[in-house]
């Protein structure tokens, strides 16, 4: 899986009530939920993304509550993957579990400005700034039951394969 | 081999001799846990993946408390998916309106977690059960449904942080400063993806309600579970309440921790962490000057009796101050009447309160106290992200009921101390 794409920056601790506020959790359409996608981390940013951006994020990202409205909200607005420094826990599962792409890079955050152009290679583990002339960057490997779960399209495909087999 | 109460409870559940952590297990369940916000979407990938049935109608739980009683029409919908699948599954523990509590103050109320559970909810404070000597986790409506469906989940096993808590507690400091100041301490993923074991002498004298209080927060330091070692106060709690069999675990003397972190007690002073993190937490001698709005006692944090008492204490004889909305939120229908039949529910409308009913409520920015522009909450909640109880341009003070009372009657961040010895100068004896 190649993913390139335009990156839009945010800093550390991106908690989910900035993914998507609470206050909009009486939704549950991913459309719905999209239409607020990191509204409280910037007001503008569905203004202003397009379908195929891509999230760049600092330390923790996804912190804070369990909803799996946040990354449903990501996926359902056209991002194509998320790239973070660190994953808080339940976002990070909550990722795997329904199929958003992401990717932790200690090194990318410091390295890209807004705007810039990213390509993510996952198969090879590598993260290549487009235009610049630096190694790629290296991904640290995903565990190979992980790497299943995206393989089957998320965590009930994966068990329904399971089941089949 | 060795190994810490997290990793024991673990290792059962998956039927393994042993784990260590980094390994990938596939852990048998003992209570799937959702809510009127997660389980509307499990319910829609448990019913998309074909499933038919659930793995046992006894150990799912299902709590309407976040914008229940309905607060709107959407709410209302999403109630109404979680009591018709309720209903279709036969549901045993789904909690109709009267019944329902928020959540992590129910379930152990109830009896239906217990020590030695492993037990997963579609809701971050899930964690809060690790009080009990439980392996409790948040995950996400993905995990919740596949629980529902097989009764097993995939974990990956956590390191383990030791906290050692040692010292007398000065008065006014309860389970919730001494949280607030561990998460000042690590920071917001200072346990990210690992274990927080609480220990130590001062620990093992706390109340389960301090301890819930304090698993609660584990998932606001990056925790995956909070826990406690069970003891005669874990025995005492769950006595007569256990709706099954419980078991108590203990670390190994030489277990092998990521790291021991040793806190003196006498050194904390009632806690308050400032917008935007939990992590901002200042002893209550060094708010400085904060004028405040609206103040929030209640939650899955601390809306048990024991907390309402600590209020009541110091609102009693007193008054909020003009213009402070306070607003209390008994946890429970059972903590609900408690505090009436002790008289609490007086001391709180004689001082300017509104009594309101068991929810989440304003803790997620729902409704029962949402914040404008500009505004500016103390809450016994758990989290002060931005936009959390309202406008994002509104702010939220975390503190626990002692400091939360004492503000609402000073109209400014204030602890019991300062208001008992009047060095407020906006007090208004009542």
């Amino acid at each position: 899986m190649k993913i390139r794409g335009r990156i839009w920056k945010f800093g550390d601790n991106i908690d989910t009530d900035a993914i998507i506020p609470a206050r909009y959790l009486n939704i549950w359409d991913p459309q719905g939920l999209a239409a607020h996608c990191m509204e409280d981390a910037d007001p503008e940013f569905m203004k202003k993304m397009r379908p195929g951006d891509i999230l760049v994020g600092g330390e923790n990202f996804g912190c804070g509550s369990s909803r799996e409205h946040a990354p449903i909200a990501i996926k359902a607005a056209g991002i194509a993957c998320v790239v973070a420094k660190r994953f808080a826990r339940i976002f990070y599962r909550n990722s795997f579990n329904m199929g958003l792409p992401i990717f932790e890079s200690t090194e990318l955050w410091g390295l890209v400005e807004n705007g810039a152009e990213i390509e993510v290679d996952a198969d090879a583990g590598l993260i290549r700034i487009v235009g610049a002339a630096a190694d790629p960057l290296k991904i640290p490997p995903v565990p190979p039951f992980m790497q299943q779960l995206i393989a089957d399209g998320g965590l009930m495909n994966h068990l329904a394969k399971g089941k089949a087999k | 081999m060795t190994m810490t109460i997290t990793e024991k409870i673990l290792a059962r559940h998956a039927g393994l001799e042993e784990v260590r952590p980094g390994m990938l297990i596939n852990a048998r369940v003992d209570i799937a846990l959702g809510n009127d916000i997660t389980a509307p979407i499990a319910i829609d990938v448990f019913r998309k993946a074909g499933a038919k049935k659930v793995f046992d109608r006894d150990r799912i739980v299902l709590v309407p408390d976040h914008f229940a009683p309905n607060k709107d029409i959407e709410s209302a919908e999403q109630c109404k998916i979680m009591r018709d699948f309720a209903r279709e599954h036969q549901i045993s523990h789904y909690f109709e309106i009267g019944e329902a509590g928020v959540e992590h103050a129910l379930l152990p109320e109830k009896g239906i977690v217990g020590p030695g559970d492993l037990v997963v909810g579609a809701d971050s404070h899930t964690c809060t059960y690790g009080a009990l000597g439980a392996f409790a986790t948040g995950v996400g409506s993905t995990d919740l449904a596949a629980a529902m469906l097989t009764g097993e989940l995939w974990f990956k096993v956590p390191e383990t942080i030791k906290f050692v808590y040692h010292g007398k507690r000065r008065p006014w400091v309860s389970g919730k400063d001494l949280i607030l100041y561990t998460i000042g301490r690590i920071g917001v993923d200072g346990a990210l993806y690992r274990a927080m074991e609480f220990t130590g002498e001062t620990v093992r004298g706390l109340t389960m309600a301090d301890r819930l209080t304090m698993a609660n927060m584990a998932i606001e330091a990056g925790g995956k579970n909070g826990i406690f070692i069970p003891d005669a106060i874990t025995e005492a709690y769950v006595q007569g309440r256990a709706e099954r069999p419980y078991e108590f675990y203990f670390s190994d003397p030489d277990a092998a921790y990521h790291s021991v972190i040793e806190i003196d007690v006498g050194k904390i002073e009632p806690q308050v962490s400032f917008p935007h993190l939990p992590s901002n937490a200042r002893g209550i001698s060094q708010v400085g000057d904060v004028r405040i709005d609206q103040s929030i006692i209640g939650s899955c944090t601390n809306g048990r009796i024991e907390d309402l008492r600590v209020a009541a204490s110091i609102l009693k004889g007193r008054h909020a101050a003009p213009g402070m909305r306070l607003i209390i939120l008994p946890a429970t229908p059972a903590v609900y009447r408690q505090a009436m039949h002790e008289g609490l529910f007086d001391i709180f409308l004689d001082a300017g309160a509104v009594i309101s009913l068991p929810t989440c409520g304003p803790c997620l920015g729902g409704y029962m106290g949402i914040l404008a522009k500009g505004e500016r909450s103390v809450a016994t909640t758990n989290r002060n992200f931005v936009g959390r109880m309202g406008h994002p341009g509104s702010e939220v003070y975390l503190a626990g009921p002692a400091v939360a009372a004492a503000t609402a009657v000073a109209g400014r961040l204030a602890g019991p101390e300062q208001l008992i010895l009047g060095t407020e100068p906006l007090l208004i004896p009542n």
